[in-house]
């Protein structure tokens, strides 16, 4: 989140987009309901009608996979009435602070010109090709002065700059267009550019909300680049009651990407290295960026003080600047490799992994094509999956339909404790670290997950000693140091927060991480949330002050601990004007008052443009550009969002020939599924009553009283098409696989009217499986493996399939 | 002291479920399901209501209803459990005074102990809130219902707690004070919803059956949220307290049985016609699914 949870109260518009928080984030509810108190508005855009829905002031429906073409047609709308209204949206922000006057390589051609492609690409339209489906980025560039600096038009007028290209690429998004491909209804969508566009006025404020609605698609990420622009055209990033908040599924799942679970990056977002990383100063080099733009922040070229202070912390003595800090034991990654969910099952299929450790997760109800996924774990030679219950996961050796003494994989099943039954901290959403206490004891031999990972690593660490092994310095030389018995959760923590190692105290702020091994840090997003003060050590984390902020919007800066530097709305310097001065007065964030900023942690720190020319003071800190990128070259298949279909679609893609996502790695080609067998557009999702894979919530028998079963929703055409009727059983296929689920006919699922053509949509839960108390087919049988071009998360949200009753 | 109440704006609830799953875990109403692999009884009939019906271990339910109102789709939400009532049929005609009219809160409290299991808190109820297990007649089972956490060693009331639902509200659907100052909420609430475009919006519970202790906040009428427009006293209840159970007692064992036997069926069906809203035993489920 760009901003936190209960800033949701500011807003005057909220538009969820991709989420369902009513059911799937119910706490949240209540923020939004704080805003509604005060006058705000609720957009829901969603295939089905939800729970989320009931509360909102406008539902609009949309078809699965199509959010590029409805945000599109809004960025459009805004675009349009900018020319005709100026006055009501915040122009200075938009040319000041956004990359909007910035003059583009005058090569650059987009999918105005290319049907569909941007200028680069390795293939053509429709590329099969695998190693050509890809884009060389040399024309996605910024055309440079001498000095090196991005040249700019301030008047937004040149053809080649970024407003102007948009206003070309958006031309295109035209209602009727989005009305057509979303199957919005048209008036239903001119209602939501107009309610949602009245927040870029300035003293207004819009907010958009969304989960794996958004992300789940192989357009995932530029969806969420839609929102963006769409936010920062209006004015809404930086501000309170504005920005773009990510609803993350899980109490702690923010905390694991601050800690480095995806595969593409260490601790606090700095970059996994890799095998072309041949020396430390190497990797820094790829990885640290520079800028020429004068007064540009460039947080990120800290990176070399992050990247030591990590090495310090995890091979303290070991590394020194002699060894490269210790460097060379970090494994690195192959260059062009995909180390993600999709291509580690298909590795495992492959029989190139052949171990593999299931912490905290059910991958056999969750993952996409998940028959292929339990045949690919049978080829494993060893299985250990850590959780409260027995998984699918963990029981895939008996699950339906194999026999056990086929399987020859080795399964070890370690129970562990919930997040109630030890201490430590949480991160939510809006990136507050809150410390939690232990409430109880756990069952049986249950132990918490830093106790088993301190017993493997002081194993591993006796074994390389005993029997010597590849890598070994890797694991040898790490510091290990959190006690005996039982691992002290504090150690750790300071640890994240790291040690000035000259005087032995903790550091207050990455703002004093040296690059030069004085310091260590384990995150250096978290430096500063375990500190000295008055010569006694204070977890910030477990703060309960809710004291309220200068201006009283809801920062609440006492309560525990924001990441970073407590900030409680980043890019906060976007929400004053040049002189430092809050675009709303009724809910400043920052205000520069008597040569000082007051309200919220100010983003870098330094004076205001005006009050300091010179100073290093725009406001987006962690671009290079010191503006936020309304063009954005670092996405895999162009820097501006354009519509592609989904990898299974009813319909050809109206706006280019190019059908779907240019740049998507597709593994299993064979098993897309046509329309003329699977007509009609499935999507999955997740319900209140159940938790994610399910193995937290079908053990538990209220919820599992109030969700039994898994169902199929359908609108009430499609079923009397079908014949079917509500409660029945049914089987919906896709070329992947079928399941058997429970029909739940709706009014709340309707018929997409597509430039007259009308197609259905159904909706499953994917929660169910063959273990615990409630059992059912995971929707998932049906899911593709194909995923985002930049991240790969698989294609949940949108494929085809067919319904008949069982 | 103040009389209580529990204020459920149905505006607000997103039916999370929160209050019904917390309602069962606080009263110990838990073992309906047993927790063994595979061995789940309930099933999804095509809705995500579930369980089908209250029962003496379902004594909240959220319901969901599929409206078409002021021309566009609606899902509406309503809270089911012992609205306490203050002119309580329940009370008047329970025969050995296990549900009584609690002088503190103006709730209907409960002494289970001596529940006979006769049944008739069931038949009159015009919620049709009550529930019994197995065999009324022979009075082999309690009777079961919300009775606003004040279970005896549960008594969230007693501790100056609010009520487990209203506890796990993430919303502030369901607020617990005294009944004024909800009275005078439910108000405010309603005026604001009608100024905003909801003309049927409807402040239910103020006045009905002598006032409710669970009021209700509804965008619209009564009906489009399963609940029986005008709910009244049944007349059969004072007939029953005041004439026939002391005669019954009078005639002895036999007779009673006999006369009870009677009453009931011809009782039964003419609820089913006088009061939609007792609908639900063979006639119109009035909460859609």
């Amino acid at each position: 989140m760009t901003n936190h949870w209960n800033d949701i109260a500011n807003s005057d518009c909220t538009l969820v987009i991709g989420g369902n928080p009513a059911e799937n984030h119910p706490a949240s509810f209540g923020h939004i309901m704080k805003s509604l108190d005060t006058g705000g508005k609720l957009i829901h855009v969603d295939p089905r009608f939800t729970r989320t829905s009931a509360k909102a002031d406008i539902y609009a429906p949309l078809r699965s996979g199509t959010d590029i073409a409805f945000i599109n047609g809004m960025i459009k709308y805004v675009m349009d009435d900018m020319d005709k209204n100026p006055q009501n949206y915040n122009m200075t922000y938009v040319t000041e602070y956004t990359t909007a006057s910035f003059l583009i390589n005058t090569s650059f051609k987009g999918p105005v010109e290319l049907d569909g492609l941007f200028s680069g690409y390795a293939g053509g339209v429709n590329e099969t090709d695998g190693a050509k489906r890809t884009y060389g980025k040399s024309t996605w560039t910024y055309q440079l002065d001498d000095a090196g600096i991005p040249k700019k038009d301030k008047t937004l007028k040149d053809p080649n700059c970024v407003f102007q290209l948009m206003k070309k690429h958006f031309a295109r998004y035209t209602p009727e267009m989005a009305s057509k491909v979303c199957g919005t209804p048209l008036e239903k969508f001119l209602e939501v550019c107009r309610t949602y566009a009245a927040t870029g006025k300035i003293g207004k404020a819009g907010n958009i909300m969304y989960a794996m609605g958004t992300t789940q698609h192989t357009v995932g990420t530029q969806n969420i680049r839609a929102y963006a622009i769409l936010q920062l055209l209006l004015a809404n990033i930086g501000i309170a009651g504005g920005g773009i908040q990510a609803m993350r599924g899980e109490s702690n799942v923010q905390g694991s990407t601050d800690f480095g679970l995806l595969s593409h990056i260490l601790t606090s977002y700095l970059k996994q290295p890799q095998n072309t990383d041949t020396t430390l100063a190497k990797y820094l080099e790829r990885t640290t960026p520079t800028t020429k733009e004068p007064n540009s922040v460039n947080w990120w070229g800290n990176t070399p003080k992050y990247m030591v202070s990590l090495l310090k912390a995890w091979y303290g003595a070991a590394a020194t600047k002699e060894n490269d800090f210790a460097f060379h034991n970090l494994p690195k990654v192959h260059a062009g490799k995909n180390y993600t969910h999709i291509a580690l099952y298909e590795a495992m299929e492959a029989g190139i992994i052949k171990g593999l450790w299931v912490w905290g997760q059910n991958p056999l109800v969750g993952g996409p094509n998940v028959n292929q996924e339990r045949k690919a774990q049978d080829k494993l030679e060893w299985l250990v999956a850590v959780d409260l219950w027995e998984t699918e996961t963990a029981n895939f050796w008996k699950r339906p339909g194999v026999n056990p003494a086929d399987i020859k994989t080795e399964v070890f099943l370690l129970p562990a404790l919930n997040s109630y039954e030890k201490e430590g901290s949480v991160t939510n959403s809006g990136r507050w670290i809150q410390w939690r206490y232990k409430a109880g004891d756990g069952p049986g031999v249950a132990h918490d997950d830093l106790w088993m990972m301190d017993k493997i690593a002081r194993k591993l660490k006796e074994l390389y000693v005993k029997e010597g092994g590849p890598n070994a310095d890797s694991i040898l030389k790490m510091a290990w140091d959190y006690g005996e018995d039982h691992p002290d959760v504090h150690k750790v923590a300071k640890e994240i927060n790291g040690y000035n190692l000259t005087t032995g105290k903790l550091v207050d702020g990455f703002p004093n991480l040296k690059d030069d091994g004085t310091t260590s840090c384990g995150a250096w997003v978290y430096c500063g949330s375990y500190v000295e003060e008055n010569g006694k050590e204070v977890n910030r984390m477990a703060r309960r002050d809710p004291t309220p902020d200068t201006y009283n919007i809801g920062l609440f800066p006492k309560w525990a601990y924001a990441w970073p530097m407590n900030r409680r709305i980043v890019y906060n310097r976007a929400s004053v004007d040049l002189d430092g001065q809050p675009w709303d007065k009724e809910h400043p964030v920052i205000w520069w008052k008597d040569g000082k900023w007051t309200g919220d942690v100010a983003d870098g720190g330094a004076p205001p443009i005006k009050v300091d020319p010179k100073a290093r003071n725009l406001p987006f800190i962690m671009t290079a550009e010191g503006h936020a990128k309304l063009f954005g070259p670092g996405m895999a298949e162009g820097p501006l969002p354009e519509h592609y279909e989904p990898w299974e679609s009813p319909i050809k893609n109206p706006f280019s020939k190019q059908q779907y996502n240019p740049a998507v790695i597709v593994w299993r080609a064979a098993e897309q599924g046509t329309v003329d067998k699977y007509p009609i557009v499935g999507t999955t999702y997740r319900v209140t009553e159940h938790w994610q894979a399910g193995q937290m919530t079908r053990n538990l028998p209220w919820l599992v009283e109030m969700q039994p079963e898994p169902f199929c929703e359908m609108s009430e055409e499609l079923a009397e098409e079908k014949g079917i009727r509500n409660g029945d059983r049914v089987i919906i296929e896709s070329a992947r696989g079928n399941v058997n689920m429970v029909a739940l006919v709706t009014k709340r699922l309707k018929p997409f009217i597509m430039d007259g053509k009308i197609v259905h949509e159904v909706g499953m839960v994917w929660h169910f499986g063959y273990t615990g108390l409630a059992t059912g087919d995971s929707a998932n049988l049906l899911t593709p493996h194909v995923g985002d071009a930049n991240t790969t998360i698989p294609e949940y949200k949108a494929f085809l399939v067919n319904v008949r009753k069982a | 002291m103040a009389e209580k109440a529990i204020l459920y704006d149905a505006t607000r609830c997103t039916a999370c479920r929160g209050c019904q799953a917390l309602c069962k875990e606080w009263n110990e109403n838990d073992e309906v399901i047993p927790a063994v692999q595979g061995g789940v009884k309930e099933r999804n009939r095509g809705s995500y209501e579930n369980p089908k019906d209250l029962s003496t271990r379902t004594w909240l339910k959220i319901g969901f209803n599929e409206v078409e109102h002021y021309d566009k789709l609606d899902w509406l939400f309503s809270r089911r459990a012992c609205m306490h009532c203050t002119d309580a049929a329940c009370v008047k005609v329970c025969p050995t005074g296990a549900l009584y009219r609690d002088e503190a809160y103006g709730i209907v409290a409960y002494n289970k102990d001596i529940c006979s299991g006769c049944g008739y808190c069931a038949d009159f109820c015009p919620f049709d809130v009550p529930r019994l297990d197995g065999n009324r007649i022979l009075g082999k089972n309690k009777m079961d219902k919300c009775v606003l956490c004040t279970q005896p060693g549960l008594n969230r009331l007693e501790i100056k707690q609010e009520p487990a639902c209203v506890k796990t509200c993430p919303t502030k659907a369901l607020v617990f004070g005294d009944r004024d100052t909800l009275v005078a909420t439910a108000r405010q609430k309603v005026a604001a919803l009608k100024a905003k475009g909801f003309t049927n919006a409807t402040f239910y519970g103020e006045k009905e059956l002598g006032g409710l202790h669970v009021l209700y906040v509804l965008n619209d009428t009564p009906d489009k949220y399963g609940l029986p427009v005008d709910p009244k006293f049944p007349s059969t209840a004072t007939a029953w307290q005041d004439i026939i159970q002391p005669l019954g007692w009078t005639v002895g064992g036999l007779t009673l049985l006999g006369l009870a036997f009677n009453f009931i069926i011809a009782r039964e069906a003419k609820m089913t016609k006088e009061l939609p809203g007792k609908a639900g035993k063979g006639g119109k489920k009035h909460v859609a699914e």
